[in-house]
Order: C-alpha cells, then sequence, then structure tokens
C-alpha cells in the first residue's frame, strides 16, 4: 500500500496546527490584525483565527493528497517535518509566548 | 437543584463530549495495541478494525463537535461584557475573572491557552482517523503506521486533556451561569 495519502495527511494536519499557532500570535501582535479577524462578534477574533488555521489544513491536505496520490514518499521526514510544525502550533498558542512576541 | 439552560450547554461541552472523548480514546488505543496478527485471528482483526473505525469517527466527531459547542454557544457567554455599572458579575465569568487579580490569570493564561489550544485536538484526531480508514486491516500487519495512530493519537489526548482540565479549573472559578 502506497503511503502518499498518509504522508499527506499528517503533514497538511501539521501546516494547520502550525498555521492556527501563527495566525494566533500575529492577532495578538497586531490589533488591526485582530479586528479582522473578527468574524462572529461573539466570539471575537478566535473565529477567524480557527477558520484560518482550517482552511490552510483543508486546503494543504487536498493539495498534498492530489500530489501525493499513489506513491510511495519517504516517511520519516514527513514524520519529523509535522512533529516541528506542531510545536510550532503548540509554541504560538501558549500565551506567555505570544503575550512576549505581542510585547505584553 | 436545578441546572440553567448556560450550565445545560456547557456540561455537555465538557462533560458529555469531554468523557465522550476519553472513552472512546481508551478504546481505540486497548484496540490498536492488540492489533496484532500474533494475538488475533483474521476475523478478530477484521472485528479489531470496524471497532476502531468506530471509536476514530467518535474520537474525531466529538472533538469536532466539542469545539464547536464551546467556541461559538458557551465561549460567547463566558466573554459577554456587563452592561456599564454592573456590579454582580456572576454572570459574567469573563469579567469577574479579570476583575480579580488573584484570579485573573485564568482568564489571561487558561482560558487564552484553552481556546486555541483545543482547536488543535480536532486536526489531529481527524488525521488519525483517516489513517485508520486508509490502513484498515493492513494497520496488524504495518507496525509502523499503527504506532504513528498510536502517537498522534496520544498527542490528541494529551492535549484534550489540558483543555480539559484547564475548563473544569475555570468553571470552578467563575462558572457560566
Amino acid at each position: 500500500m502506497k503511503n502518499g495519502t498518509s504522508a499527506a495527511a499528517i503533514l497538511a494536519a501539521g501546516i494547520g496546527l502550525a498555521m492556527t499557532g501563527i495566525i494566533s500570535t500575529l492577532a495578538e501582535a497586531i490589533a488591526a490584525f485582530g479586528k479582522v479577524l473578527i468574524w462572529s462578534k461573539p466570539v471575537g477574533d478566535l473565529s477567524g483565527k480557527t477558520f484560518i488555521g482550517i482552511a490552510a489544513w483543508l486546503v494543504s491536505w487536498l493539495i498534498l493528497g492530489l500530489l501525493w496520490r499513489d506513491k510511495e514518499v519517504s516517511f520519516r521526514p514527513i514524520l519529523i517535518v509535522s512533529a516541528v510544525l506542531l510545536v510550532i502550533g503548540l509554541l504560538f498558542t501558549f500565551p506567555p509566548v505570544f503575550d512576549l512576541i505581542a510585547g505584553g | 437543584m436545578a441546572f440553567t439552560f448556560r450550565e445545560i450547554w456547557t456540561a455537555i461541552h465538557g462533560m458529555a463530549l469531554g468523557f465522550g472523548f476519553v472513552l472512546f480514546f481508551t478504546g481505540a488505543l486497548a484496540l490498536l495495541l492488540t492489533l496484532q496478527p500474533q494475538l488475533l485471528t483474521a476475523r478478530g482483526i477484521r472485528r479489531n478494525i470496524i471497532l476502531l473505525k468506530i471509536s476514530g469517527i467518535a474520537i474525531a466527531g466529538l472533538s469536532w463537535l466539542a469545539v464547536i459547542v464551546g467556541t461559538y454557544i458557551v465561549y460567547p457567554w463566558y466573554r459577554a461584557a456587563p452592561p456599564k455599572g454592573t456590579t454582580d458579575l456572576s454572570s459574567f465569568p469573563r469579567s469577574r475573572l479579570l476583575a480579580n487579580s488573584a484570579l485573573s490569570g485564568w482568564h489571561n493564561f487558561g482560558m487564552e491557552w484553552k481556546e486555541h489550544l483545543g482547536w488543535l485536538v480536532p486536526i489531529i484526531a481527524t488525521a488519525a482517523l483517516f489513517l485508520i480508514f486508509r490502513y484498515g486491516e493492513h494497520l496488524a500487519k504495518e507496525k509502523k503506521m499503527r504506532w504513528t495512530v498510536f502517537v498522534i493519537l496520544c498527542i490528541a489526548f494529551v492535549l484534550a486533556g489540558i483543555v480539559g482540565v484547564l475548563g473544569a479549573i475555570i468553571t470552578k472559578e467563575a462558572a457560566v451561569v
């Protein structure tokens, strides 16, 4: 069984996590950007942050899935990159980190 | 003893969906750990995979429901700003926490972390679900992929655990009522 689509699913999840983290930190650091992300007033900027993270995940999954369909890819580097993206996602959604970057 | 409408939704978010996630997670781990050709017959593997698929759907589905209910139903009640001049903040948990310097960390750190971290869980759980369906019975022979699913599910569980504990503490300090 070829591992391309599975690798795509794992890497795309990493991209979604990292994007959610990066967008969250940017929203804290740049107030105007945070306001742009208020797509639901009762929820605040969390609505935009999470929507963009999910969109990045799904779009990257679709693209990688098409690129790697029926292909055997080197799995270990994919796992390592996905783990790094997970750490980025975790770091940038950790309040002390995004407060530090936002200067507050 | 009676629950308010908001308390019922908070309980659905944290207890029904959250504990459901934990329940199916433990089941999925047990199924994954016993999914080995030397431990199961071919029929046993087929049965394990069916149960694993059900658990995977439940884990991913419950985590999506938990974040959607939490973010779009419970969270607006939590973060609602009190009208000017309000002195009783019991119905405004966020403001209640921020008004007390001893408790403000539960919003500035606890809720800020929880609201972001929670959304990472369903993405991770969905990736695990995809792998379970993609490999199906092949998972029994593909040790590397089986452990990959195991680790991915454990990551989702740890993050969900942090989110759950923070939610419980925040609810204890300033419940949505």
